[in-house]
């Protein structure tokens, strides 16, 4: 089978204009006939089902939490980028498409990226009627920030909480339509398998969270939009519950996944600081418009601070080393996610992180504090003004930027980040790659469809910041709702898709035995115990930097921790009743198959590009030394793999990336 | 640290409920209290009990799925947090620690410290939301400007996250802060001028058939909201209820 993209032909600024105009539609009084689900309801899911319940199709929408409120798009601090150039600082759609495929090392498929930078201005005129309040000016206009990897301008916000406004905003227009019918909402639901009938994907297998039932669910056609899977790595940013076996029964079922070795490892999180922990916390990237991040330049300080000798503002400018500022001159401290969690690492590897761990840097709003407070001094006309004044202007303005962030941090370490520097350090945050789609949006299974962060289609080897909630709401309010009707105005004489039927009862059977598995195998280890166990091999061996010792490694324990899991694992209470323990041992099954597979694409991946850095493949002289080495010759391609029966045993199969509107470049943001 | 955790156990909906003793060694000060939960859990199943149910998902104070009452307050002893957030350093060693779920009559009990908040969302499905399709062809955002102190005040309602604190803590059971919220936010928006009378009556309509009680001004739920959503939310509800009524 070879990957076909279905990207319209023509010039890449009128793609997506023509294949609207040329797809087939499906009539309104047709469309109350046919059936769509959507599973997981976050930006992209939410967005979807609202606006093909809009349009008039039947949706029924599945959420593991007790509303779609809660879906981990909520937790999206800093904001969404739009090309709407109202800054008037050289902004466009090209701009922002070509910010998002460099940004992205080169490795998404340009028609995708372009339409993407093309309808994100629509969402924020979207979501601004919904009544979304986004941050203004005194104008009583669109405020917007600047993000890392770009020279402009373009990210709209809502203080630290966009994520949780745009959700917000799509959770209203889902509930309009489920007021109204069109949407039949299933909270404490787990999707649990798709099923097929004659290769079209058909309905889901779903488990009432709360009696344990099992459902049958069927449909027209199906969309996963159940976010990324950063929890392979047990620590992340991600929610507890974020899981990837959506995705990955879809893979066993005959969805193509790719590129699992894209992992966006975040540079500004809180350092970890226990065994005990159960997950990490951002803070948002908005922060380094004005902090500053450091370490200091002599081993004995970095001693002095970790005994507690000597505090990080006892050392002068002279006695900091502001890294990214002297590697990354032009960018500063607002390169990329990927270089900027690299260079971090660099340091503490060398020995410099401040911590008691060694795995900790500085992120320091002293100076942004003072600019601030001289800037409020002269605007109100404050003469002469003490220090102790100023730095007073100066923190007000940081806090009305950044106050819940830095309330957050306080709350967790204990320390005034006001008063002395933050310290953080890189966690896995987001997941680029995911499930294979064409232009479509559609899998490899016809009538099977994902979108958002479960998918792989738009951030290449490394996402930009502020793009995760335009990708998810570009797919859900404006892709999808065309591409999917394409496909389905073939089924309007279909009728409703029976549920009593061979189809639904193998798949039903397959999902009744495994959870009668978990409940019945009475092992000796939690589940927690596996989940933990894979997250340190994955950290270790498949984190922020990769070598072919250790993937070949990873391989090999993963497997034989899989063994073990499906030997050992423990779970307790019964299947008829809420059982949270049972949905994590699902979960972390999955978690453990999707490992080996990340691992063994990694491997196979001999280069370093964005997020996935090959110590194979550096550069090793000139003015980029010690930077990643792209290798475009020979992989300037999407891996999609298929699924064999082991996750080992995949079959690599190679979407070739074209790029004919933006020229192939090492990435400098020196 | 050492603990005696006193917990609410009930199978599920129908069956009675009862507090149970646990006791949790060694919790570091600096987890946070869904950690030594974690904690309590990974001892349970390795003793081959059931573990305690609680809803938790983001686990950084914004998804408003974590939801415990913890020594007769919402969200615990520190101010501005949710129980996710909350710390282990707010307590000391030798503490008597008493956990139980959100408890209201429209809040039932699902399973130990899980409660059904299904109330909330049919509120919100009364009337929170501007009726606008997704079309592609809305006005420029920009041509409707939006003063910046509005835009603010606007913001500041919205921040709640529905955990359901502020109806654990009235006496009253009252959702008034949580309605109030959703009903600020739009009437402090021109986007929401033209649905705002029905908007007011549906949603308040749904809350009272839900059987949350009424506002005594207490306070009690602007103290106890993570959020800090503040009582005015209240008082600009029952002014657009009073301007629908008219």
């Amino acid at each position: 089978m070879t990957l076909n993209s279905r990207v319209p032909k023509g010039p890449i600024k009128d793609k997506w204009t023509d294949y609207k105009n040329k797809i087939d539609l499906v009539n309104p009084a047709n469309k109350r006939h046919i059936d769509v689900i959507v599973v997981g309801t976050g930006l992209a899911g939410g967005s979807a089902a609202a606006t093909l319940a809009e349009l008039g199709y039947n949706v029924k929408a599945f959420a593991y939490q007790d509303s779609p409120r809660r879906a981990h798009s909520i937790a999206a601090q800093g904001g969404i980028n739009a090309a709407k150039n109202y800054q008037g600082d050289g902004d466009s759609t090209y701009r922002l498409f070509y910010d998002t495929v460099k940004g992205g090392d080169y490795r998404s498929r340009e028609a995708n990226v372009y339409r993407l930078a093309e309808v994100s201005a629509n969402i924020i005129d979207q979501c601004v009627a919904q009544g979304v309040p986004f941050a203004r000016d005194y104008g009583g206009l669109l405020d917007n920030r600047s993000f890392g990897g770009v020279l402009v301008s373009r990210t709209f916000y809502a203080k630290g909480q966009t994520g949780q406004q745009l959700l917000l905003g799509a959770y209203s227009a889902m509930n309009r339509q489920i007021a109204r019918g069109k949407i039949e909402m299933f909270n404490r639901h787990e999707m649990l398998d798709v099923v097929k009938v004659d290769g079209k994907a058909r309905g889901i297998i779903a488990r009432n969270l709360i009696t344990g039932e099992i459902e049958r669910h069927s449909a027209h056609a199906v969309v996963i939009a159940s976010g990324g899977y950063g929890n392979v790595f047990f620590l992340s940013t991600n929610a507890m519950g974020s899981n990837v076996s959506a995705g990955w029964k879809i893979h066993k079922k005959g969805a193509f996944f790719a590129n699992p070795c894209y992992t966006q490892i975040h540079p500004t999180c809180i350092p970890r600081s226990g065994d005990y922990q159960s997950k990490l916390t951002l803070m948002s990237e908005s922060l380094r418009n004005d902090g500053r991040i450091w370490v200091p330049k002599k081993m004995e300080d970095v001693m002095a601070i970790r005994e507690g000798r000597k505090k990080p503002t006892d050392l002068s400018e002279e006695e900091r080393d502001y890294y990214l500022e002297r590697r990354y001159p032009a960018f500063g401290n607002l390169v990329p996610r990927d270089v900027a969690s690299r260079a971090a690492k660099e340091r503490c590897d060398a020995g410099y992180g401040v911590n008691a761990t060694g795995e900790a840097v500085y992120l320091d709003f002293a100076s942004a504090i003072d600019r601030y407070g001289k800037e409020q001094a002269k605007i109100q006309n404050i003469k002469n003004a003490s220090d102790v004044k100023i730095y007073e202007l100066g923190q007000a303005i940081i806090e009305a930027k950044y106050g819940n962030l830095f309330q957050m941090y306080e709350k967790i370490v204990d320390e005034n980040p006001y008063k002395t520097p933050m310290m953080i350090y890189p966690a896995v945050h987001y997941t680029m790659g995911g499930v294979w789609v064409d232009y479509n949006l559609m899998t490899t299974v016809p009538g099977l469809y994902c979108i958002g962060e479960a998918n792989f289609s738009d951030h290449g080897a490394n996402r930009l910041g502020a793009s995760a909630l335009m990708q998810g709401l570009a797919d859900g309010y404006f892709v999808l709702p065309y591409t999917i009707g394409d496909y389905l105005s073939d089924d309007i004489r279909t009728g409703k898709i029976a549920t009593d039927t061979a189809e639904f009862d193998e798949a039903e059977k397959d999902v009744k035995e495994r959870l009668d598995f978990f409940i019945n195998n009475k092992g000796e280890n939690s589940v927690d115990y596996y989940h933990k166990k894979l997250g340190k091999i994955m950290w270790e061996k498949c984190g922020m930097s990769r070598n072919e010792k250790g993937l070949k490694e990873a391989m090999v324990e993963i497997k034989a921790l899989r063994e073990d899991f499906w030997k050992n694992v423990s779970v307790p209470g019964g299947l008829e009743e809420m059982n949270p323990e049972l949905e994590k041992a699902g979960r972390v099954a999955d978690f453990i198959e999707l490992g080996e597979l990340f691992a063994k694409d990694a491997l196979s991946r001999e280069e370093s590009c964005g997020g996935h850095f090959r110590e194979e493949s550096a550069e090793t002289d000139g003015p980029q030394k010690g930077e990643a080495k792209r290798n475009d010759k020979d992989f300037a391609f999407v891996s999609g793999w298929e699924f064999k029966g082991e996750p080992a045993d995949a079959v690599l199969h190679k979407e070739e990336l074209e790029f004919n509107d933006i020229e192939l470049k090492q990435r400098s943001y020196k | 640290m050492d603990l005696t955790l006193k917990i609410w156990r009930q199978k599920d909906a129908s069956s009675k409920g009862q507090m149970v003793d646990y006791k949790v060694t060694e919790i570091s000060e600096h987890m946070s209290f869904l950690e030594m939960m974690d904690v309590l859990n990974e001892q349970l199943v390795n003793s081959g009990e059931e573990p305690v149910a609680f809803d938790h998902d983001c686990r950084e104070g914004i998804c408003g799925m974590c939801s415990m009452y913890i020594n007769g307050e919402a969200h615990g002893p520190d101010r501005g947090v949710t129980t996710c957030q909350l710390h282990m350093r707010m307590f000391k060693d030798g503490d008597t620690i008493t956990i139980e779920p959100f408890r209201a009559a429209a809040f039932p009990v699902i399973k130990d410290l899980v409660v059904d908040r299904m109330a909330f969302e049919r509120i919100q499905q009364a009337g929170g939301y501007i009726s606008v399709n997704t079309s592609g062809n809305t006005q420029d955002a920009n041509s409707l400007p939006i003063s910046k102190h509005a835009a603010d005040e606007a913001m500041d309602a919205a921040t709640c996250i529905g955990c359901g604190a502020c109806v654990a803590t009235c006496k009253n059971s009252s959702a008034m802060l949580f309605v109030g919220a959703k009903v600020s936010q739009y009437a402090l928006l021109p986007q929401g001028q033209v649905e705002a009378i029905d908007r007011v009556q549906n949603m308040v309509a749904q809350m009272d058939l839900e059987g949350f009680g009424n506002c005594t001004n207490t306070g009690a739920c602007e103290v106890e909201c993570p959020k800090g959503i503040s009582l005015d939310n209240i008082a600009r509800m029952n002014r657009e209820l009073m301007k629908a009524n008219i």
